[in-house]
């Protein structure tokens, strides 16, 4: 074991610095051979399968429901309704009043005298295999008297609405309002005013992994196991113990593998609640897999917002400020976060651009329909799409190249660190060059000439150019601003780095991994850290035993949080290595230098001790100095000082048949700047899910509800999730402009794609049929709302010609997007 | 209850299973092979792809009598003492992320270089159309592919 050697170590040659290398995924050897332990691979001994009874109705009273026929069926050991243990369940919780006056229902797990959406659980059935619950469903014998459905969110918040929540007499949950600057003088002063109504409609997140829970009793007083396919292990537990009053000491959360999230698992679930409950109840551990339909249904859904944004401007096109009024649809209840998403947006509806006075103002719309909540990008993406695509209308009014308007409104470079006009201050950007670049990869000219020469030939496949200049905040959150808009915790996140005897490095993160990479990219991060090799590095994480620290992952958070608290927690196993390494080496600490693993004395090569040496030093601890503790290891805890603002250029050229309706992509180029880079290859496959994530919103998804409140998009059948043929290659590059608010200098990856692509593909579309009178079309933009806009356009109807809603009749109608534009500083 | 034989991945074995079990559930409850996931529950996305007597199946549309006599192949039998070229190329380049869409994409891919060893990108990306994926948008699936094609991964 050369670590106890007393001789000694040179100095070795520079080791080659693993952060900004691709190195290939240590996560991936097990992935790729089936040797996975996802939630569902769980197998205890006595172990039995829940199964839920769900509303088959938007909204009606439950005036009769009883569970024991379900009891005499094969295999099934007990079966519940909110009479036999509601009381055990309580509320399921929501962490985030934006408001002080905001109005939020209680939201029972399993539900007790009325149900609200399609989908909500009803009672549950606990039997030997998933098959014989499945079967005892049936059995359950409940009677529904119906009440109207709510669906149609301005229908909602008219007079003598139907109520989804009786009690509450209004479906409005709340108004929440953010200004800077006087809108109303900055009309005053303005040649125009330019209003636009955008619709961003509803997305199911659908990850590959549907959800799934195990709980287990695993001791005499009342401790339980839960393993669940969440993004947020430490938070579930928190609020489990709050909501169903188990002990928090004596809960223990696990996510295994989990196949994805995006959001969707950004969430603490009745089904969590119900496992955990039913499993002490029964003194068994119980499983439950979600179906996809389940997913589709009883999942969270995405977006949902009607969208009005005004820009009061010059006659040249310069913004002197901006209006925006939301409806945001809450769906039928509050879940953890769901008031809080579109108020996720509020300070990135000004994006890039500079102006004088910001007005923004959004209304929370409860309806019968599943609830809302995070969906990668949560409530910037609404924000980027509804800006990118207005400067994009703007620009076509006022007879601009788009991208010229843009460089007039934007944030120089010089400029940062910049405050914006919603307070926030942008710690570095550098619009220009992003932009530069993506010209050049994209050859915007050339496809300028050629689109110009098509529409000059009539061609009955047009060209189009859609833009996306996008930034983001990302890095929830600093404690403190979080403290500021009412969200009850904080945004810390936690490592711990543990030294062994034999020198190997255990990395413990706060953050909870699936899929993004976390175990290569933070191994790299210690290693360069601590001067090891990136496989002598270990990452735990993902079980509050082992993990007990954490505020989990999402909002593209885990890095620029995360990851500095592993940084933190390096640099203080460096600390005490220092201490230890002066008392070896007979130096003062303050005359050692730390590099490529070792400490010497500085300008006197020679005699080293290595990080290894160290910490089997520290581990006999026959020889360490006074006062300093046995072990090597690390503690930190980082509240991050701010957001980070990642941003990019975006550009998409689509192929428009005029004659079917079908758009495909030509060409997609997209330069980001999200800082410095730890590992390219990974970053690059953030970039690529991310924006087929933001295209499939443009082109392939949407949930859609019948007017009955029924989701009619509720598989994987009638929701189009794109398919390898559905999306092109990327042309995907970077420019680096290091961020000033953390010690790396990097930005957050995980959610740009979905941000910026959304606008530049419906920018494309309706570039590619302006000139026919097109001004919008609706998301999604399948071929058929493409051709009716087309055929709106060209008959002069008075319609709005943005190919209006998926299906003709019996759908959730939102009455259009109006595409008036007016003149003069006379619109309201 | 229905007596049944069938291969796994190299090792036979006969029980008794209900008429209606599927042949996933049958994997993964009766045999443990739990490496293949399930994704769906009509047959869209394709992560419990696996090999049945050489065909790729979605054996979540398979009953399990239905394998009665059959020889199947799953993610967890594909290496062969070293892995298989596909899946050599999936971790080079990048080809999964959360790794659930996975064990069926790449069984998937290893079917359509057996039957088109040099495909084109469109022929990649057809062939892989009944395989969904949330994180990669694709990209490197088919880069991976290539780059198995081009690394002779049809054997």
């Amino acid at each position: 074991m050369t670590a106890v050697d007393e001789g000694t170590a040179t100095t070795a040659p520079g080791r080659a610095k693993s952060v900004g290398t691709g190195l290939k995924r240590k996560e991936d050897a097990r992935l790729v051979t089936g040797n996975t332990n996802w939630t569902d691979n769980i197998q205890l001994p006595g172990m039995q399968y829940m199964a839920f009874l769900r509303s088959p109705m938007a909204h009606a009273r439950i005036t009769r429901i009883d569970v024991t026929p379900a009891l005499s069926k094969p295999g099934v050991v007990a079966a519940f309704s909110a009479k036999e243990i509601g009381d055990k369940l309580g509320s399921q919780p929501c962490v985030w009043p934006v408001t002080d006056d905001i109005k939020i229902p209680s939201y029972p797990a399993l539900a007790t005298d009325e149900v609200r959406f399609v989908g909500e659980c009803v009672a549950v059935v606990v039997a030997s295999d998933r098959y014989a619950a499945a079967d005892a469903l049936e059995a359950i014998e409940v009677d529904y008297e119906p009440l109207p459905a709510v669906v149609d969110m301005r229908a909602a918040i008219a007079d003598g609405a139907d109520l989804v929540h009786s009690d509450m007499g209004t479906n409005s949950s709340y108004t929440w309002k953010l200004n800077g600057g006087d809108y109303a003088a900055a009309k005053a002063k303005a040649d125009r005013v330019f209003t636009r109504q955008y619709v961003n409609q509803r997305l199911i997140p659908m990850p590959m992994e549907p959800r799934a829970v195990v709980a287990a009793p695993t001791g005499s007083d009342g401790e339980l196991t839960l393993w669940t396919s969440t993004q947020i292990p430490h938070i579930v537990r928190v609020l489990l113990a709050l909501t169903a009053g188990i002990p928090e000491h004596k809960l223990r959360i696990i996510a295994p593998d989990v196949g994805g999230g995006f959001g969707s698992k950004l969430q603490f679930y009745r089904e969590e609640t119900i496992a955990a409950v039913v499993a002490l109840e029964i003194g068994r551990p119980v499983k439950w897999v979600e179906t996809r339909s389940e997913n589709a249904q009883a999942t969270h859904h995405g977006r949902d917002q009607l969208q009005e944004i005004e820009v009061a401007i010059t006659n040249e096109g310069k913004i002197l400020g901006m209006r925006v009024d939301l409806l945001a649809n809450m769906g039928a209840y509050m879940m953890i976060i769901t008031p809080g998403i579109p108020i996720l947006g509020a300070w990135m509806y000004h994006s890039i651009y500079k102006m004088e006075a910001y007005d923004f103002t959004c209304t929370g719309v409860f309806t019968t329909t599943t609830p809302t909540d995070a969906y990668r990008g949560a409530g910037r993406p609404e924000a980027t799409f509804a800006v990118e695509r207005l400067m994009d209308d703007l620009a076509a009014e006022l007879k601009m190249d788009p991208l010229e308007l843009r460089k007039m409104n934007w944030i120089e470079n010089h400029e940062f660190p910049y405050e914006s006009i919603s307070g926030m201050t942008y710690d570095s950007g550098n619009y220009e060059a992003a932009t530069e670049k993506a010209v050049a990869m994209f050859d915007y000219d050339g496809l300028r000439a050629e689109q110009k020469q098509r529409r000059e030939s009539g061609d009955t496949m047009q060209l189009g150019i859609g833009i996306s200049t996008f930034t983001e905040m990302c890095g929830l959150a600093p404690s403190r601003v979080l403290s500021a808009l009412k969200y009850v915790a904080g945004g810390w996140e936690h490592s711990t780095i543990r030294v062994l005897p034999t020198g190997k490095v255990e990395v413990v993160t706060g953050t909870s991994p699936h899929g993004q990479g976390h175990v290569t990219a933070w191994s790299q991060i210690a290693a360069d850290q601590l001067g090891v090799d990136p496989d002598d590095v270990t990452v735990i994480y993902g079980d509050t035993q082992s993990s007990p620290y954490g505020m989990d992952t999402y909002g593209s958070r885990s890095l620029v949080v995360g990851g500095m608290a592993v940084v933190a927690a390096a640099e203080k196993v460096v600390e005490k290595a220092r201490v230890i390494a002066a008392h070896m080496l007979e130096a003062d600490p303050g005359d050692l230098e730390f590099v490529d693993g070792a400490f010497g004395v500085k300008g006197s090569p020679g005699t080293t001790k290595t990080i290894q040496e160290i910490a089997f030093a520290a581990f006999t601890s026959h020889d360490l100095p006074d006062g300093v503790e046995p072990t090597l290891q690390g503690v930190s805890t980082v509240d991050p000082q701010s957001f980070s603002f990642p941003h990019g250029t975006h550009l998409c050229a689509i192929d428009v048949d005029t004659e079917t309706g079908m758009s495909k992509i030509r060409k997609y180029v997209c330069v980001d700047d999200i800082g410095n880079v730890v590992n390219p290859m990974i970053v690059e496959g953030q970039v690529h899910g991310g924006l087929a994530q933001g295209i499939a919103q443009a082109l392939y998804e949407e949930a859609v509800y019948d007017d009955a409140g029924n989701l009619v998009t509720g598989s994987l059948v009638d929701y189009l999730v794109p398919a390898a043929p559905d999306l092109p290659f990327f042309d995907t590059d970077r420019t680096v402009t290091p961020s000033t608010t953390n010690p790396l200098g990097v930005k957050g990856v995980g959610e740009a794609g979905t941000i910026a692509s959304t606008p530049a593909v419906v920018n494309a579309v309706v570039d590619a049929l302006r000139h026919l009178g097109v001004q919008d079309v609706r998301m999604a933009m399948t071929p058929e709302r493409v051709w009716r806009a087309i055929q709106d356009a060209q008959g002069g109807g008075s319609g709005a010609a943005d190919g209006g809603e998926r299906t003709a009749e019996g759908t959730i109608a939102y009455g259009g997007a109006s595409t008036e534009s007016t003149a003069g500083g006379e619109s309201a | 209850m229905v007596k049944i034989t069938v291969t796994v991945d190299g090792q036979s074995r006969t029980e008794d299973v209900e008429p209606r079990l599927l042949l996933v559930h049958y994997l993964r409850e009766k045999v443990g092979k739990v490496g293949t996931p399930v994704g769906c529950d009509t047959s869209n996305c394709g992560a419990c792809t696996v090999s049945m007597d050489g065909q790729t199946v979605k054996s979540c549309s398979v009953l399990a009598v239905q394998a009665d006599g059959s020889s199947v192949t799953t993610i967890e039998g594909l290496a062969d003492g070293e892995w298989h070229q596909v899946q050599k190329s999936f971790k080079e380049c990048h080809g999964l992320q959360c790794g659930y869409c996975t064990p069926g994409m790449i069984m998937a891919s290893v079917d359509l270089l057996k039957e088109n060893p040099h495909p084109s990108e469109a022929e990649i990306r057809d062939g892989l159309e009944g395989n969904l994926c949330r994180c990669t948008g694709y990209h490197n699936i088919v880069k991976a592919v290539q780059h198995a094609a081009a690394a002779g991964g049809a054997q």
